[in-house]
């Protein structure tokens, strides 16, 4: 019995903790919102399915940063890398004449490519993380440049019918004044997005791929001590990143149907946002998806904030992501050194 | 053999080499390049450009290389930073209105308000970095983003000019000098810099924490406080250059000043020779490694490449560079000498 207890309140400790006030914080943000902007339809189910629908992209690509931060390594060149994917969508569909699928398929495999060579950089020429996805994300956006100075809005009819396709959802529905029942409605992407949560939950919690990522990230020397081969997983795990970070950037056109240079300025900052405030450690061997797509969710309540507030900048979001993320590191590196003198 | 051994082990040779590669693609490029002329008693030309263009860089340069010694780390907020300092430097200067023809406030006042932002900056990046122990990355990376929006904010979005002659000159021209004022500043930063690191025992210290910390500490150095210093100064250095970049276009402009000068402060000190896993430093690498990005950016921009897609080359430059220095290179370098080696001994051999 005392066993027990003891078992279950060092379950809770700081990372668990941290996750708790995620969570809590996202439902206390929304009720408020839906206390405060009552007139304006806050509270409507299609409101919080906008939370979804206009983050799909981020959801999966916060998804892929949270694997590579688990590792101990960190991508910033995601929002250039958003941009890239856009714009070369955009630029093979209207100046190239191909179809949306090939399209599609070269975007992803550009992420791919993109995260192998990072990748490969960081694991095997042991570069700092940082240094090369900085290159990365100025190599990205320039190339977004090369391709195309202008923007690019995407008029391909099988990219917009995927774009436009609105799925209903058989419940939450109200009548409107004319006393049809309107339900409300979510994209592919959506589902897309979700699917893709599952997906890596499943895999860093039940494979050994999963495993020796949170291995390397929790002590590298510990994991190549144990034979894990911890070259190997840090550019896998670069390689889904990049990947996700591709088949994010495809969500993410999804929704603005249109490639310019200054898209998806500062969209790292998001990711990476998503993930530490979803209980991510920066330093490696911690972390969960799902805690990140609680990140997401409330990057996403407030700029639902901002747009139903209407007189307040856009700035603001960038400028509360910044503070919450800074709060919630800050937060970290208490937990740790109050860890070590634990330990001590 | 061993006389170019020396030369190449010597700690300037990279920079040197690199620039003179530079100059010498614009030589071949644009004959009249070393050319300078004399109007109105001022000099003109290319190269005066060039050296007048890198004054921002150079100062960057110079907090960035402090930076990076220390806590193995880059602050990539300058360029966020500057646009900061440019801001309210330009809000206290026109009162808070949009276009001014005469100053609201002294100069003075603006001046030293663009400064001690900076400084704060500065400060709130080392705070995250020296006391809370974050990557200085992902601690930089709150100003990197959020920089340009309070930026945005100071200056309501829109953008402050000021149409004043008098704060043109800390950009264009004194009366009576032969060169551009952002010369005399960045040559004033890079000496006092010096001589506080050389007098003092300040540039040791530096180093001796970027190499090992906890040792610097159990020495007695307050590593904690060196750290954040540096970043402190790192800050005034994008304090000051973003005065210069505001005062050149006489007007803040939030999205612009300082764009992806982050890269080339690093790549500045990357070129410079220093490792940017920190430690051992040099001052004047990193300020012959910031002339040749800007000759390498005017040669660029010659070549009718646009601003926007720069970045690229100078992505690819960085990786090069700090792939040539890791240690890992060395180890794939010795592998292959050694086999070269091995084989040579064994063909001699045969030969015998």
């Amino acid at each position: 019995m005392g066993n027990k207890k003891m078992k279950s309140k060092k379950n809770i400790d700081g990372n668990a903790f941290l996750l708790l006030i995620t969570i809590v914080l996202f439902f206390a943000m929304y009720i408020i919102g839906v206390i405060a902007f009552h007139q304006q339809g806050f509270g409507k189910t299609q409101n919080f399915l906008n939370l979804f629908i206009s983050n799909a992209g981020l959801i999966v690509i916060a998804a892929g940063m949270t694997v590579v931060m688990i590792t101990g390594g960190i991508d910033i060149s995601v929002g250039s890398v958003v941009a890239l994917t856009c714009m070369m969508l955009a630029w093979m569909m209207e100046n190239k004449g191909m179809g949306a699928i090939p399209a599609a398929v070269i975007v992803l495999v550009m992420g791919l490519v993109f995260g192998f060579v990072q990748g490969w950089l960081v694991a095997y020429l042991k570069l700092q993380p940082f240094i090369v996805t900085l290159a990365g994300m100025f190599f990205a956006r320039g190339m977004t440049a090369i391709i195309s100075q202008d923007m690019i809005s995407i008029k391909n009819e099988m990219f917009l019918s995927w774009a436009k396709y609105k799925i209903y959802l058989p419940f939450g529905g109200y009548v409107n004044r004319k006393g049809v029942m309107i339900y409300p409605y979510i994209y592919p992407s959506v589902i897309i997005a979700l699917l893709v949560l599952v997906v890596v939950f499943i895999m860093l919690k039940y494979t050994k791929f999963g495993r020796s990522i949170y291995a390397v990230g929790g002590n590298e020397q510990s994991a190549l001590l144990m034979g894990l081969n911890v070259r190997k997983t840090k550019l896998k795990a670069y390689i889904l990143a990049g990947f996700l970070t591709g088949l994010g950037g495809f969500l993410f056109c999804l929704n603005t149907c249109s490639g310019f240079v200054e898209q998806a300025k500062g969209f790292e900052m998001d990711a990476i946002a998503s993930a530490v405030i979803g209980g991510t450690l920066l330093t490696g061997g911690v972390g969960n998806v799902f805690g990140s797509l609680f990140g997401v969710l409330i990057k996403g309540t407030i700029e639902a904030f901002i747009t139903f507030q209407g007189t307040l900048s856009s700035w603001w979001t960038k400028i509360t992501i910044a503070a919450l993320l800074c709060f919630f590191i800050i937060l970290q590196s208490i937990f740790a050194s109050a860890k070590a003198k634990k330990k001590k | 053999m061993e006389k170019l051994k020396k030369i190449t082990s010597y700690r300037l040779f990279l920079p040197l080499l690199c620039l003179a590669i530079v100059l010498m693609i614009n030589i071949i490029t644009t004959p009249t390049f070393f050319q300078i002329s004399v109007k109105n008693g001022v000099l003109y030309g290319y190269i005066i450009d060039v050296i007048n263009r890198a004054s921002e860089l150079v100062i960057l340069a110079v907090g960035m290389t402090l930076v990076v010694s220390s806590s193995a780390g880059t602050d990539i907020s300058v360029g966020a930073v500057m646009a900061v300092a440019g801001a309210v430097c330009c809000f206290v200067l026109a009162g808070g209105q949009q276009a001014v023809n005469a100053y609201s406030n002294p100069y003075i006042l603006g001046f030293l308000a663009a400064l001690v932002v900076g400084v704060i900056c500065g400060c709130f990046n080392g705070f995250l970095v020296a006391k809370m122990k974050i990557q200085p990355m992902v601690a930089t990376l709150i100003l990197f983003t959020a920089g340009r929006g309070i930026a945005q904010l100071v200056t309501k979005g829109q953008i402050t000019y000021i149409r004043v002659d008098s704060f043109k000159l800390l950009g264009a021209n004194i009366p009576g000098l032969p060169l551009p004022t952002p010369i005399f500043i960045a040559i004033a930063v890079v000496i006092i810099t010096v001589i506080i690191l050389k007098k003092t025992a300040l540039g040791m210290y530096i180093q001796s924490v970027g190499i090992n910390s906890r040792a610097s500490r159990l020495v007695g150095l307050k590593s904690t406080m060196i750290i954040f210093l540096t970043y402190a100064f790192c800050g005034l250095c994008a304090g000051i250059a973003g005065m210069i970049a505001t005062s050149r276009i006489y007007s803040a402009d939030a999205n612009n000043i300082g764009l992806n000068m982050e890269l080339d402060a690093i790549l500045a000190v990357a070129l410079g020779g220093n490792s940017l896993g920190g430690g051992k430093f040099s001052l004047m690498g990193s300020v012959i490694g910031a002339y040749t990005i800007q000759a390498l950016t005017t040669t660029l921009y010659a070549m009718s490449v646009s601003a926007d897609q720069i970045p690229v080359y100078k992505a690819i430059v960085v990786i090069v560079i700090v792939a040539l220095q890791s240690p890992e290179f060395a180890k794939i370098r010795k592998k292959i000498a050694g086999k070269f080696h091995s084989e040579k001994a064994e063909s001699k051999k045969e030969v015998a």
